[in-house]
């Protein structure tokens, strides 16, 4: 059984199980766009310029992708792991990979599927737009800048409950986001905040969908600081899923 | 001694904070076998299960599966397990539940074989959540067969299933270990044992308690407790008693484990000694089993 079967099997279920429960899906589908018809769309002087508009898509797509990444898979796997089914699977000749690859596929998939209404919304009531090219360089890039983010939230889910993993979560996320220019566009940060802003893997992902959507050059050091923030989320994510022996009581 | 052991187990400790799960567990099981693990509740049976299964790491000791470390999951290619609860993912169907799982072997029993086995063809299609509590313990316990495993490991296969199930669950256990399988199953239930297993391994309070044939085993759980008043008595000579294997104190009064409680009380009438409130009482499994190695805590081989 290699590691690819074995991923996709684990990816085509766990797809089967997320799909089984739509609102779930509707709900990561619902928020990014709300935002966008509530906080971008009434506001005429970033709605019709075409390149703050398209920014604020791209800002609120990396939102999107993170919270669905922390949320429906980071503390969807600290509430997984808390079923009796768990324990089981972990018998089952597969090591961690195929399991963590295959969510980080479900993952990745139903965070670009929350894209869709937002994009809509961006294109029918905004002057937001994009050439075919930069939509495509984009889509590889929110794939890209939702790993990180996928490694974090797995590392939470498996080193805590799920009551203790929607709490870290939440403080995590929103302040991140914040700082990372997701619902404010860093133009407007104090130039602290800016300097602060550039070493959070949040601000990184932003700017890099923001280049490849408006062409709006981002700092030479966006990359390697979220390569580097991924490499360590994604070794917290293997350490967790490691020394985790399922749920634990005292 | 040319065939690797598929399960060793040696001087196994494992803790819990300050509890110790296990204490210095030592088994080894060879193929095809059928091994019961009898104890009481917390004895450490599931513990065990779980470091064989590759769950948890022990603290101190050594646990091989198939030669190698189970937590490697090439060494649970042949290793087939059952969720001790009725925990299946609801929204999957039964058939998806089963495909998953054997998507995992190399060599998977055909799904409508397996089904088949366990009386479950017409509910395939449905979503294991609206399964009946037997019909989720068969898929259950039918999950452990699906990659053809040469260990079936079941925490409590038949917990909570009606007479009519639990016999036809054991019948498929018995056919599959027939056809050449290991199987190490926990139990409460000394029928359960009794139908099942050829060797059974009692744990209490994470120690081995015993570990032996089946015959042997039960002619020491048949032990029953004889509570009496014995005036000017000792415990010395309440031990000397006819039939008495052990002998000890309730209060006041001596208590004494006998394999023939007749016997013994007949003993007592007729020997004209004087004596007052007489309870005879069944020693329940893990009182006979703790009981009678209080005074030898080694193993009983």
């Amino acid at each position: 059984m290699s590691t690819a079967g074995l991923t996709l099997l684990h990816a085509r279920y766990q797809a089967l199980e997320t799909v089984r429960v739509p609102i779930a899906v509707l709900g990561t589908m619902l928020f990014p766009s709300l935002a966008m018809f509530f906080f971008v769309v009434p506001q005429s002087a970033v709605a019709q310029n075409p390149v703050a508009a398209t920014a604020a898509v791209g800002q609120l797509a990396m939102f999107s992708v993170m919270s669905t990444c922390m949320f429906t898979f980071g503390v969807g796997a600290a509430e997984d792991r808390a079923l009796p089914f768990d324990p089981y699977v972990r018998t089952l000749p597969a090591g961690p990979a195929p399991r963590l690859l295959g969510r980080m596929l479900t993952g990745g998939g139903f965070a670009l599927l929350g894209l869709v209404p937002l994009i809509l919304i961006a294109w029918i009531f905004t002057a937001a737009t994009v050439t075919a090219g930069q939509a495509l360089v984009s889509l590889a890039v929110v794939i890209g800048v939702a790993l990180p983010f996928l490694g974090l939230g797995l590392g939470i889910g498996y080193s805590m409950s799920s009551k203790a993993a929607i709490a870290v979560v939440q403080v995590v996320l929103f302040p991140m986001a914040f700082a990372g220019g997701l619902f404010m566009p860093p133009e407007v940060f104090p130039d602290w905040l800016d300097r602060f802003s550039q070493a959070l893997p949040s601000r990184a992902g932003r700017d890099l969908l923001v280049q490849a959507l408006t062409d709006a050059q981002a700092s030479a050091a966006a990359l390697p600081v979220l390569l580097a923030w991924g490499a360590l989320f994604a070794a917290f994510a293997v350490w967790a899923y490691r020394r985790d022996e399922g749920r634990r009581f005292r | 001694m040319t065939q690797t052991p598929v399960v060793e187990v040696e001087h196994v400790t494992r803790r819990f904070g300050a509890t110790v799960a296990l204490d210095d567990v030592s088994l080894t099981v060879p193929p095809g076998e059928l091994v019961g693990l009898l104890g009481p509740n917390g004895a450490g049976k599931t513990t065990l299960l779980s470091l064989v299964t590759g769950l948890r790491k022990p603290d101190e000791g050594v646990v091989r599966l198939f030669g190698g470390d189970p937590r490697d999951p090439a060494s649970r290619r042949a290793l087939g397990t059952t969720p001790q609860e009725t925990g299946l993912p609801p929204t999957l169907k039964v058939g998806e539940v089963v495909a998953f799982v054997a998507g995992h072997y190399p060599d998977p029993m055909p799904a409508g074989e397996l089904l088949e086995r366990f009386g479950l063809t017409e509910v395939a299609g449905r979503q294991t959540g609206g399964l009946s509590g037997g019909q989720k313990r068969r898929l259950a316990v039918a999950l452990a067969l699906v990659g053809r495993p040469r260990l079936v490991v079941l925490d409590e296969p038949t917990t909570g299933l009606d007479v009519e199930a639990r016999h036809l669950l054991w019948q498929a256990l018995r056919d599959y270990h027939a056809d050449g399988a290991t199987v190490l199953l926990t139990s409460h239930y000394l029928e359960e044992v009794e139908a099942l297993a050829q060797r059974v391994v009692v744990i209490g309070h994470g120690r081995l308690l015993a570990d032996d044939a089946l015959g042997s085993v039960l002619a020491r759980v048949a032990v029953r407790r004889v509570v009496v008043h014995l005036p000017g008595i000792t415990d010395h000579d309440a031990q000397a008693l006819p039939g008495v294997v052990d002998a000890g104190r309730e209060g006041d009064r001596h208590e004494l484990l006998t394999s023939d409680a007749d016997a013994l009380v007949r003993a007592l009438v007729t020997s004209g000694r004087e004596f007052h409130g007489l309870e005879v009482r069944g020693a329940s499994l893990e009182e006979a089993f703790l009981t009678l190695t209080r005074e030898t805590p080694e193993v009983v081989a």
